[in-house]
């Protein structure tokens, strides 16, 4: 359910910066970042943004979600190891505790991906 | 021919509401007032840890609840037989508090008492192990709860708000004698993630490590001195 009020954020902050260019581009794509160690289900985040952009200025664009998977660093082992989410957490070699989280916490809007209306109207003067 | 341009974003998703809890922070912290956000899933005894909390150290603390509630003002009823201001915020269809909601509850904290007076604000959160644990509404330090009729595997299932809490309330002890559960296994299950969690195992029914929760909860007030000159003089007895 917190997918919608996070897809809100994004579609604002997305929002934000269309308002401030002068020439009001047309995006077509938005790129985020969601690491596999949050809350946030991204099957759920396309839903709400799908019906979230209807009739606005991000109706064509497609969200574009990249997962990123749960890493974590041991220090006793000095490596990186992929904890079993839901399953097992600790390192599986020396059984330490998950302490230094190096990727899965991600939750990032990255950037934006639009066609200039002025450089399609010169084009179509050709 | 349609050019496509790249703009470069790197904006946190929740930056929104981290503004906003880093805001009602630094409102707490200009009040001199420590904020605990205290969830878990639904049932598993915060509002009657918080009336225990509140006949306990009412006398010592000056507190202020915020109880976030889906629809109704059932648990705020409770918390104000204990005559301490309890602010409801009834969050609607949402399964979670948010920065922007506590900070309403901020502004009728503000405009109906005077905030600097108070030493502890407790935010009771919507019962939910999954979206709360995602929004910080600008607490000191998280305290979950986890009730032993739950299970062991729900810190394997919910990773998310047992690695972030500062402290972990096991609840309804009391239940144990009644249950196969294995206590140690729910501690191993969470020390896998969070090795430097408070754990306190506690019955509120019986009154079982309550004194230890109480401890912890005195300890996260930094202004010692300020209580201390409200405690009850025990000299002069």
């Amino acid at each position: 359910m917190h997918e919608t009020d996070m897809t809100k954020a994004l579609i604002l902050t997305v929002q934000n910066w269309w308002e401030a260019q002068p020439e009001r581009p047309k995006i077509s794509q938005v790129h985020l970042t969601v690491g596999q160690f949050t809350c946030v289900e991204p099957v759920s985040l396309q839903f709400a943004f799908e019906v979230q952009t209807r009739n606005t200025f991000l109706e064509a664009a497609k969200l574009v979600i990249q997962e990123t998977p749960l890493v974590a660093f041991c220090h006793h082992c000095q490596q990186e190891y992929r904890p079993e989410i839901g399953v097992q957490y600790a390192c599986p070699e020396c059984r330490s505790p998950m302490e230094d989280i190096r990727s899965g916490r991600e939750l990032k809007i990255n950037r934006i991906e639009y066609c200039s209306d002025s450089a399609e109207s010169y084009a179509s003067n050709l | 021919m349609h050019q496509t341009f790249d703009a470069a974003l790197e904006i946190n998703l929740l930056h929104a509401n981290q503004e906003g809890a880093d805001h009602n922070r630094a409102h707490f912290d200009a009040w001199g007032i420590t904020c605990l956000n205290i969830m878990s899933s639904p049932g598993a005894g915060k509002t009657v840890l918080l009336e225990k909390t509140l006949a306990a150290l009412n006398q010592t603390l000056k507190i202020a609840v915020i109880e976030g509630d889906m629809t109704t003002e059932l648990d705020a009823d409770r918390l104000r037989q204990h005559n301490v201001p309890v602010i409801a915020i009834n969050t609607g269809r949402s399964c979670h508090l948010d920065s922007k909601m506590v900070a309403g509850g901020l502004y009728q904290l503000e405009h109906q008492y005077n905030p600097s007076d108070f030493d502890l604000v407790l935010v009771e959160n919507v019962g939910n192990l999954v979206c709360p644990a995602e929004f910080e509404v600008g607490e000191h330090a998280k305290v979950a709860l986890l009730s032993i009729t739950e299970g062991e595997d729900k810190p394997l299932k919910y990773p998310v708000m047992f690695q972030e809490a500062d402290c972990l309330l096991i609840t309804k002890m009391d239940l144990a004698p009644h249950l196969e559960i294995d206590v140690n296994r729910i501690i191993a299950n969470v020390r896998q993630m969070n090795p430097n969690v408070t754990i306190i195992p506690v019955s509120a029914k019986i009154g079982e490590g309550l004194t230890a929760w109480f401890d912890w909860l005195q300890s996260q007030i930094p202004a010692a001195e300020k209580i201390a000159s409200k405690l009850p003089d025990l000299t002069s007895a």
